[in-house]
């Protein structure tokens, strides 16, 4: 492991990585603080130059930079605006913005962004200390496990999905299963599902679905309801300092939903909305009556606990990704699929293999939790300038970004209407309330997970790896229950009421 | 029927014709040596398209009680005309043209009207100012995705 680390902070410490860290939090600040637009558009806006650095480590460096800084953004933008980015801030809101509109708006980016660092680097602690140990259990497991493993990735999104979700959540899921077999397949070479056309020969392009089913549907929102985008008109952003007092009754909410916020991250399908709400739940809960009263109205124990709790579930979700290589969230999805288009496959073998990648993504993330709070933090009324930019000039730019991407991505113009079609389809799924990161995860987990079960069923002649391997089938029969859950949960309200 | 219920209906249907082609067409074109594996290219698909016409068949039929859709969606598609709707549909035809555009007009050309154009859709009136900005802009990205990135951008329409 120490071996590792050293390899890890030569890497990240290099000139070009630590560009691409301070660099991508900065454009994910900046971005991430344009209501509207989470952290999956931008990030699918920044794949295409990720994958032209051609450095696995340095793209991976530069998209999680910009994770962060998107996350930190989006909470400024929550705080100032009551307009959050992501829905991974929509509870920082809850306290932040009577904060701002108490006078307090630099007290509460502050506490906001000590709240983000703690949350960001005692996850990396936790992330240095868990991966490694998740990855030598993940090296006993072949193909068969793999398969079950993937199929409890997928139900897991099922089992968090909100009440009435759980079908539309897992018919997503199917769906972005069924768009990965579009195209030539590497175990089989042999066309599927493509209708004779010579663009699907290779199947969609992840860049190209990314954009479709995220940034495009949010622009076209930003110009459906200009409301969106509101903009600041909020005054100076003065007085950034806090009082000891403050900071002594806000620690040990950053203790508790650092680990907390961890491991909800860890969970595929979990993440960092309901690491935040479930936070801030927590700490009005176990809060003394006196300031259960403050709570959504300005409390700061109330802004601490979700952006702690974000933070730290940001940064568990990387977990599943670099030990299994199975993202649990969109976000994570979009990192895998660069990976993928990298040449890199993220699994229990990353660790041994590519350690330069693995080490050094955790080190950046250090570096950028760092760079936030140094860095951004006195420069947030500048930044704030953003939000400043008239709508008539945002959302062409915003399109024509993601048209650009794409067609960097493929150089190939018939991918720019295979991106718009997507994308009117995406915005009107999403009308109906239609989850979009079960497809695009389906879509990035669907060639590994046939490639598991082909294998597996090609080892075992058919179906008996199910029961020759146990751990197989305690895992199946685990997946099973995960897509039982929310019913059971629904029959047991409904018992109660 | 709710517009939830109708997009599971569409994704029935495509599932059916999924379904089909991984049941009826795919094994015709299969190899005799690979027939004798115990795994398909279409035994993936097969099960991918069973299933989803089940999952779409529960919404279609209602199974999953849902909260209206307006708790949760951003936007009342029933009120769909409250909306900027005539921008939307106008950008998304923008984006095809610009997509049709950007081979035969060259990079600058197509990008410099569609930014314009669009700018100008949403209500952008100060139009030199405008223009100025998104020439700048259209130049740095053009140095950017053809200098640093290398990836090739017709500048100019062929015929230049």
């Amino acid at each position: 492991m120490l071996e590792g680390l050293l390899i890890g902070l030569e890497t990240a410490f290099s000139l070009k990585n630590l560009f691409m860290v301070i660099g991508g939090c900065i454009i994910g600040t900046f971005i991430g603080m344009l209501p509207g637009l989470g952290p999956m558009s931008i990030i699918a806006i920044m794949i295409p130059v990720a994958i032209t650095l051609g450095d696995p480590s340095a793209a991976l460096i530069l998209l999680a930079g910009v994770y962060y800084g998107a996350i930190f953004g989006g909470s400024t933008s929550s705080i100032l605006l009551n307009a959050p980015g992501v829905a991974g801030t929509v509870a920082t809101s809850f306290d932040g913005y009577p904060m701002a509109r108490a006078g307090k708006a630099g007290k509460a980016l502050t506490i906001a962004a000590i709240s983000s660092f703690a949350g960001g680097t005692i996850g990396a602690i936790l992330l240095m200390i868990f991966a490694p140990a998740l990855s030598s259990v993940a090296l006993l497991f072949h193909s068969a496990e793999y398969f079950a493993l993937m199929i409890v990735g997928l139900s897991a999104i099922a089992a968090f999905a909100g009440s009435g979700q759980v079908a539309k959540a897992i018919l997503m899921t199917l769906l972005g299963l069924m768009m990965a077999t579009v195209g030539e397949g590497a175990l089989f070479n042999m066309p599927r599902f493509t209708m004779g056309l010579m663009d699907l020969q290779s199947g969609f392009s992840f860049i190209t679905l990314a954009m479709a089913i995220f940034a495009l549907p949010e622009a076209i929102f930003l110009v459906l309801n200009p409301a969106r985008a509101a903009h600041s008109e909020s005054g100076k952003i003065e007085n950034l300092r806090i009082t000891k007092q403050e900071a002594k009754s806000i620690a040990p909410v950053i203790g508790r939903q650092s680990a907390q916020g961890f491991f909800i991250g860890v969970l595929p399908g979990a993440g960092a909305t309901i690491a935040s709400f479930l936070g801030y739940a927590v700490e009005r809960n176990i809060a003394p009556e006196h300031e259960k009263k403050e709570f959504g109205k300005g409390s700061i124990k109330g802004l601490a606990a979700p952006e702690t709790a974000n933070n730290a579930a940001c940064t568990g979700s990387f977990v599943p990704l670099l030990t299994l290589g199975i993202p649990g969230s969109g976000t994570t999805a979009i990192l895998l699929g660069a990976l993928i288009a990298l040449n890199v496959s993220p699994g229990p073998r990353l660790m041994t293999d590519e350690p330069q990648i693995f080490w050094a993504v955790i080190i950046s993330m250090y570096i950028g939790n760092v760079v936030l709070l140094i860095l951004n933090l006195p420069l947030i009324p500048y930044i704030a300038k953003v939000l400043t930019i008239p709508r008539t000039f945002l959302i062409p730019f915003i399109l024509f970004f993601t048209l650009m991407g794409s067609y960097i991505g493929q150089n190939n113009s018939t991918e720019l209407l295979i991106l718009v079609g997507l994308g009117v389809c995406a915005t009107i799924m999403r009308f109906a309330n239609y989850p979009m990161a079960p497809l695009l995860i389906g879509f990035i987990l669907g060639r590994m997970l046939e490639d598991n079960f082909s294998r597996s069923m090609q080892l075992y002649d058919g179906i008996n790896f199910i029961v020759e391997r146990p751990m197989t089938m305690i895992l199946l029969l685990l997946a099973a229950f995960l897509v039982v859950l929310p019913y059971l949960r629904l029959a047991k309200s409904k018992k109660t009421d | 029927m709710s517009l939830d219920r109708w997009i599971a209906l569409v994704i029935l249907s495509i599932s059916l014709l999924y379904s089909y082609a991984a049941f009826f067409t795919m094994d015709q074109l299969l190899p005799p040596f690979m027939q004798r594996n115990p795994i398909w290219p279409s035994t993936f698909p097969k099960i991918l398209g069973v299933l989803s016409i089940l999952v779409s068949a529960i919404i279609v039929l209602g199974f999953e009680k849902n909260k209206d859709i307006k708790d949760g969606a951003e936007i009342d598609y029933r009120r769909l005309f409250d909306y900027n709707i005539g921008q939307a549909v106008f950008l998304i035809v923008m984006m095809a043209a610009y997509a049709l555009s950007l081979r035969p007009l060259g990079f600058f050309i197509s990008t410099i009207t569609f930014l314009t154009v669009s700018g100008y859709a949403l209500g952008e009136r100060k139009i030199f100012r405008l223009f100025f900005i998104i020439a700048i802009a259209s130049f740095i990205i053009w140095y950017l995705v053809e200098q640093v990135l290398g990836i090739y951008l017709r500048p100019l329409p062929s015929i230049f």
